[in-house]
């Protein structure tokens, strides 16, 4: 058995890849806001849901919707076959912050639902139909080798088929957002720390 | 590589003890933790009922051993206090050069200072780069202080995925046992109360404003708590020929995703059939082997509805005896999964089946009555214990008799 | 009634983010819910915090809610009949 890294989607600066070819680059000063809801006008099928997403999930749905366009993952592997992996280093910190200016006025229920990271994972397994295991780990910095291991594993244990392997981080302006598909016998590199490390850090 | 993974290690922290054996005795007693709000500061005081640990965070500090609070915040500090229980009992000593994972779920994390801290930081006059200092405050933080604290450093992690974190917490350190990864692991998670977490879940609209009532027609949600509890996990067989305590065994666990509301689980329960059905795969026992099941149960109409699908669907008409522990010690969130791993050793362990308090009057929906009194000499060998949390994320763990 | 319509639909989507719709998408009668702008528990949760923050209107149960917010106007009459909008 093997695993291969069919697809990774890097944003970055204002930056989106695909593969290594650029999708969006837009100029660096651009608010996050505004350069999200252009990648979302631009890629995303119509979803009133959104623009009630905090930042985080908007990142982490945006970065999805690059990696798995025209793919049907859960059709063809099974929708309990597909795991979600991620990780970051602020946890939901930036929601956080803005849950607590709405409680000195009226508290929002909604934007407390997004103090929990792992919402993000939720969104994206709504829209994608994914029942598989979903984690969370929060880690000073990208750990490869614990993705990658983690990942092996899900797939020899054979409680995956497929994994998708996130890095989605957000703070005020600071983001980075790395998403791998990941799937046993697949087209395309072998799921190494080396070969993760190498397409995280981008080129 | 080791194939089964043996609980040696049992610490907790919760309103109804300070450590297991308190813990325990009130479990017997059937004595409650849930009352009137007496240590967070909270304009709900006195209206809602909550499960806090009774003891201001300087009691904590002394119940710890340490002289001076040197930015510990409730949630580390609980943790710290239930993961050295934990691993003092597995027979751990600081520094006894074997490999150990520290994996510690938490949903608040450092908010309780962050919210002390906040006022600085919306304060203009006050400069300086705060977004650092909070990030200091983050989640991962109560993880590392607790390692610090038993000298763990070989792997560190924080787990969040809502109310099940720390069931997860126990899964993934099943994982690293039996890849090698280490030998050892000190699993569970923690949550502190904070006005974060009370006035959320009050804009959710789901706080009983009386006791929480888990599987009763009229229950009206969930009561809040607070705690910590911490398993130690070693290779059944390295514990076994080293001639340790071994409560139980983790014969089996799964998590899988609800993918049906951010919040809401389904109301037939499809994640929660998923993930019981996939970790007794994993343990190989037959579902007649499942001899009781400690329920999330959180008293929400949603969760108990689903829930009970869930166990009907998977268990057909015979569905085990069954509580949930709520009625003791609240919904302590991110600490759920590992208080409850505690009982469910416990419940091996002991041979007994802890009731669900305050349940009366059994749901329309389904005729699921649930354990309402203490059954000692229970005959229970295996245990499955479920966690569901927010974004759909459903944990089952199996706990075995060896 | 209807100056109370026009105001509402700026503050629910407002309220909840519905960027992209504008008031004139919105027809007093659609129902909120399921069909419709397909809102879920969630935002019934902030139409409650937004009775409360602009018209002092507290609701306490909210099965209570599921009533009135079947529609636009249903919540405009809700208003009329127990607040001082």
């Amino acid at each position: 058995m093997s695993i291969q890294i069919t697809s990774a989607c890097l944003i970055r600066n204002n930056h989106i890849q695909l593969n290594g070819e650029t999708m969006i680059e837009k100029e660096k000063h651009l608010p996050f806001n505004e350069f999200i809801k252009g990648a979302y006008e631009l890629n995303a099928s119509p979803n009133l849901k959104f623009f009630k997403m905090d930042n985080l999930c908007k990142l982490a749905f945006i970065t999805s919707e690059f990696l798995l366009k025209n793919k049907k993952i859960s059709e063809q592997y099974g929708a309990e076959n597909v795991s979600l992996l991620f990780a970051n280093t602020s946890s939901s910190l930036d929601t956080d912050i803005n849950y607590y200016n709405t409680v000195k006025d009226f508290a929002s229920p909604s934007l407390f639902v997004y103090t929990l990271p792992n919402i993000m994972l939720g969104e994206i397994s709504i829209r994608n139909k994914f029942k598989g295991e979903n984690a969370f780990f929060v880690f000073e910095q990208f750990q490869a080798d614990f993705l990658c291991n983690y990942a092996t594993q899900l797939i020899k244990e054979k409680k995956a088929k497929v994994v998708i392997i996130g890095w989605v981080e957000l703070l005020k302006e600071n983001y980075e957002s790395f998403l791998c598909l990941t799937e046993e016998n697949g087209n395309g590199a072998e799921l190494t720390n080396e070969n993760l490390n190498e397409l995280y850090n981008g080129k | 590589m080791s194939e089964r993974i043996a609980i040696t290690g049992l610490g907790i922290i919760s309103a109804i003890g300070d450590n297991v054996h308190q813990n325990l005795a009130s479990l017997r007693a059937k004595r409650s933790g849930i009352g009137q709000i007496k240590y967070l500061e909270t304009i709900h005081k006195g209206i809602l009922p909550i499960a806090e640990v009774k003891h201001s965070d300087d009691e904590l500090l002394i119940l710890l051993g340490v002289s001076e609070n040197t930015g510990y915040t409730r949630t580390a500090l609980l943790g710290m206090i239930a993961a050295k229980e934990a691993f003092a009992d597995s027979g751990a000593k600081k520094g006894d050069g074997i490999r150990t994972a520290m994996i510690s779920a938490t949903t608040v994390g450092g908010m309780g200072s962050t919210e002390k801290f906040y006022l600085d930081y919306i304060n203009p006059e006050k400069t300086g780069d705060f977004v650092k200092y909070i990030d200091s405050h983050d989640c991962g933080d109560s993880a590392e202080k607790i390692a610090d604290n038993l000298g763990i450093k070989d792997f560190i992690t924080s787990i969040n995925t809502a109310c099940s974190s720390s069931a997860n917490a126990l899964m993934l350190g099943a994982r690293l046992i039996k890849h090698g990864i280490v030998d050892r692991v000190v699993a569970g998670g923690v949550d502190g109360l904070t006005k974060f977490t009370i006035n959320g879940f009050n804009t959710l609209m789901i706080l009983d404003k009386e006791y929480c009532k888990p599987f009763d027609k009229n229950r009206t949600g969930l009561t809040l708590g607070e705690g910590s509890g911490f398993v130690v996990l070693e290779s059944l067989e390295v514990a076994q020929k080293a001639g340790k305590k071994i409560y139980c065994e983790l014969s089996g666990y799964a998590n899988t995703c609800d993918a049906y509301h951010q919040t809401a689980s389904s109301p037939e329960g499809t994640g929660a059939f998923l993930s019981m059905s996939s970790a007794l795969a994993l343990s190989g026992l037959e579902i007649e082997d499942i001899d009781y099941v400690n329920v999330h149960g959180t008293a929400t109409q949603i969760n108990d509805l689903s829930e009970g699908n869930a166990m009907i669907k998977f268990f057909g008409n015979k569905v085990p005896k069954f509580s949930s522990t709520k009625g003791y010690t609240g919904h302590t969130l991110a600490a759920a999964g590992g208080i409850e791993a505690v009982f469910s050793a416990l419940t091996i362990y002991n041979n007994t089946i802890f009731p669900n308090l305050n349940f009366k009057d059994k749901m329309d929906e389904f005729d699921l009555i649930p354990v309402t009194d203490l059954i000692e000499n229970a005959g229970v060998k295996n245990v499955l214990s479920n966690s569901f949390g927010f974004g759909g994320n459903n944990t089952s763990l199996i706990f075995s008799k060896v | 009634m209807d100056a109370l319509i026009a105001k509402l639909k700026t503050q629910i989507i407002e309220q909840l983010n519905l960027e992209g719709v504008s008031p004139e998408d919105i027809s007093p009668d659609d129902s909120l819910f399921g069909e419709g702008l397909g809102l879920d528990s969630i935002d019934a949760l902030e139409l409650i915090v937004l009775l409360e923050k602009n018209y002092g209107l507290k609701i306490e149960n909210p099965a209570e809610g599921k009533k009135i917010f079947y529609t636009i106007r249903s919540i405009a009459e809700y208003i009329t009949a127990n607040g001082k909008a």
